[in-house]
């Protein structure tokens, strides 16, 4: 008896000829998604600076500054649950020092900005003001760069990235994992605010930097400035969401998942786990870099409490709540939380991180999906009810 | 630092000084063998196991261990709980390193310089026994991860299936029975469908050696039989070590396809007998261990 022709004649009688009922996903988005996403951009680019500086203030369609300078922020956050999502969601890697990542971003920028504050400090000095104030004669070797804008955009992506390279290098090469990976990023984001509050590191201290004037010689406190940093924050945040769905929805993509699931088989089908989670690891890095520095010059200052292990949990936190592994989660995440942040801050102040920790705790336990599989589960729910009637 | 621990490490590190006092250089034997991806079979053996000793803690998990599987061979390996199969596996794969002995993939390639990944692509391809698939990835998704294509990043990232790919996992998914679940999320299949489909990830891979720890665990008896049958049918284009506790398995494969087929028991970390069935199953010292007696 010959069992090989046998089953290749199973297979041939029960193979259809022409399409195949399965095949790979190619598009990027649903056409309901775009939408979303156009919808997002026409806020951004179109309604927002409408809103803002065409309606005059007093009209009740007027978009307040600190309404504008909110969002900005939180869209800032967002970029970084969106960059959580991509190491924990997707590749099962919790990390809790993203802040470090999105602080050294906005420190190159900061040095930059300081630089362009030039003569008009309160010392009058070609130094930064807390230089003259520490009796130094001339710039340390690492502001070398600051004063060119091309070198800055360039050093906010080289040194998280180079960090998260050399960091994630040996820990994944070591195959440190799960709570004990968690750990060490918490260590190292420590360690960075330890070393950043350091007046002698030439950092600013434990007051940062503060009091930017200009940007790219343009007054940074202007309306239309402040606009124009909103928008490209918007806009960067947006590319970012594209770019993160084309590489969840890519072989890469599933790789990372495939890792998150179980390592040990991604790596007798052949893959080297320590590529994948290297390079997604530094992606995240960078994009949280990038935040950062969009963030500095819309806030107005930078300092090492955005290094905080607290801060870099928050991070965590809003992709939790929003719901991991779903890119939009995360960013939904981000605004629910900072939104309610914001509001609790101002109403009941001392009842924040209660609520925060309250939070947390509801979400892990009733709301593994977070807000968005919530929302998807009274969707479905919603169409059967719907067939059914 | 408590006492006890420090006596646990003074022992382990005496322990460790005694086998690389053993060693006598049998580490340096693969010096000057040339590692080359080529896999070369001419010399009949595609594996090869050469007095492999791991030990834990001084428990000897295998005890200079010697194995050789010829191309195109079925083996079955069979033998008590803590006789060693398992360990054998991770040492072919590179997930556990051994403090003594050789192991050759082919007359050239030396495995033991090798990490998993790089075992995986050279072509010897594993099932665990506890079933491990992607989870949340579709059936499809699973063995379109395992196809045999560039494992790179950015090759991962601009991959695209193309026709002959499809037809592949198409060619798959028929023989393993799982074409009506191409789409369905590979968490939800039953536990010998999950077995199926890693058989069928293996498969997507192409390896020349296939080794498969308990592949009909949890599988009904129909399912088992299928199994026998698609094992019988790789023989000959792919190597196979199948280790087994089912004896009625392991009767079904020895029966089928090529006469002949060796059966080799484990015992306490080396070889205790090996021969047909019928020949390891007379043998006393093997019924002893079987049997306790």
């Amino acid at each position: 008896m010959n069992t090989t022709s046998n089953l290749k004649d199973m297979s041939a009688v029960l193979t259809p000829p022409v399409s195949p009922s399965f095949g790979p996903k190619t598009r990027l988005l649903s056409p309901k998604a775009w939408t979303g996403v156009f919808i997002a951009l026409a806020a951004v680019l179109v309604l927002v600076p409408l809103f803002n500086l065409v309606v005059p203030a007093g009209n009740p369609f007027h978009l307040s500054d600190y309404a504008v300078q909110l969002t900005g922020k939180i869209m800032c956050y967002a970029i970084c649950a969106l960059a959580m999502d991509l190491i924990w969601g997707y590749t099962g890697i919790l990390s809790l020092g993203h802040g470090v990542f999105f602080a050294l971003g906005g420190y190159a920028m900061g040095m930059y900005l300081m630089r362009q504050i030039g003569r008009d400090g309160n010392y009058q000095s070609d130094l930064p003001d807390f230089m003259v104030f520490l009796d130094w004669k001339e710039l340390p070797w690492h502001w070398a760069v600051s004063d060119s804008f091309v070198a800055t955009l360039l050093l906010v992506v080289l040194v998280p990235g180079l960090l998260a390279f050399v960091f994630g290098f040996f820990a994944f090469r070591s195959r440190i994992k799960g709570v004990y990976f968690s750990i060490i990023t918490q260590a190292m984001t420590y360690a960075a605010m330890l070393l950043f509050f350091r007046n002698e590191t030439g950092f600013g201290g434990n007051n940062g930097f503060t009091d930017f004037k200009r940007i790219l010689d343009t007054p940074i406190a202007t309306p239309s400035m402040r606009m124009t940093l909103f928008v490209l924050t918007g806009l960067t945040l947006i590319g970012f969401f594209l770019l993160a769905r084309w590489l969840v929805g890519s072989k890469y993509g599933r790789v990372l998942q495939a890792i998150r699931d179980a390592e040990s088989r991604v790596m007798f089908t052949g893959y080297d786990p320590l590529r994948y989670k290297l390079s997604i690891w530094v992606i995240s890095a960078v994009m949280c870099g990038i935040a950062g520095a969009l963030y500095v010059p819309q806030v107005g200052i930078i300092n090492p409490g955005e290094m905080a292990p607290s801060a870099s949990i928050e991070i965590a936190i809003w992709a939790a709540v929003g719901g991991r592994g779903t890119l939009v989660g995360p960013i939904v995440g981000a605004f629910f939380v900072n939104g309610a942040k914001s509001w609790f801050t101002q109403a009941f102040p001392e009842f924040w991180l209660y609520f925060l920790g309250g939070l947390f705790i509801a979400v892990t336990l009733f709301l593994p999906q977070g807000i968005v599989g919530l929302t998807r589960k009274f969707n479905r729910n919603a169409a059967a009810e719907e067939t059914k009637a | 630092m408590t006492p006890d621990l420090m006596e646990a490490g003074a022992e382990a590190l005496k322990h460790h000084e005694e086998l690389v006092a053993t060693r006598q250089g049998s580490g340096g034997a693969s010096y000057g063998r040339v590692v080359t991806g080529e896999l070369d079979v001419t010399h009949g053996a595609i594996l090869y196991l050469d007095d492999i000793t791991v030990s834990f803690d001084g428990f000897k998990a295998l005890n200079a261990l010697n194995l050789n599987i010829s191309a195109g061979e079925m083996r079955c390996i069979i033998g008590p709980n803590g006789a060693g199969k398992t360990t054998m596996m991770d040492v072919i794969t590179g997930k556990t390193r051994p403090d003594v002995g050789k192991a050759f993939f082919g007359s050239t390639i030396d495995l033991l310089r090798l990490r998993e990944n790089e075992i995986a692509s050279i072509g010897i391809g594993r099932k665990f026994q506890k079933p491990t698939v992607f989870e949340h990835l579709t059936v499809f998704e699973n063995l379109e991860l395992a196809l045999k294509a560039d494992r790179g990043v950015r090759s991962s990232m601009f991959f695209r299936l193309n026709g002959e790919q499809l037809d592949r996992i198409g060619e798959i998914l028929t023989l393993i029975h799982l074409r009506p679940s191409a789409q369905r999320v590979a968490g939800l299949l039953s536990h010998g469908q999950k077995q199926w489909l890693e058989i069928g990830m293996l498969l997507m891979q192409d390896p020349k050696l296939l080794l498969l720890d308990e592949p009909v665990a949890g599988m009904t008896d129909e399912e088992t039989e299928r199994t026998a049958e698609l094992f019988i049918s790789l023989e000959g284009n792919h190597s196979l070590v199948v280790v087994e506790h089912d004896m009625k398995f392991i009767g079904e494969l020895t029966q089928g396809g090529k006469n002949g087929k060796k059966v080799t028991v484990l015992h306490e970390g080396s070889v205790l007998a090996e021969g047909t069935l019928a020949d390891v199953q007379s043998n006393e010292k093997v019924v002893e261990v079987y049997l306790g007696r």
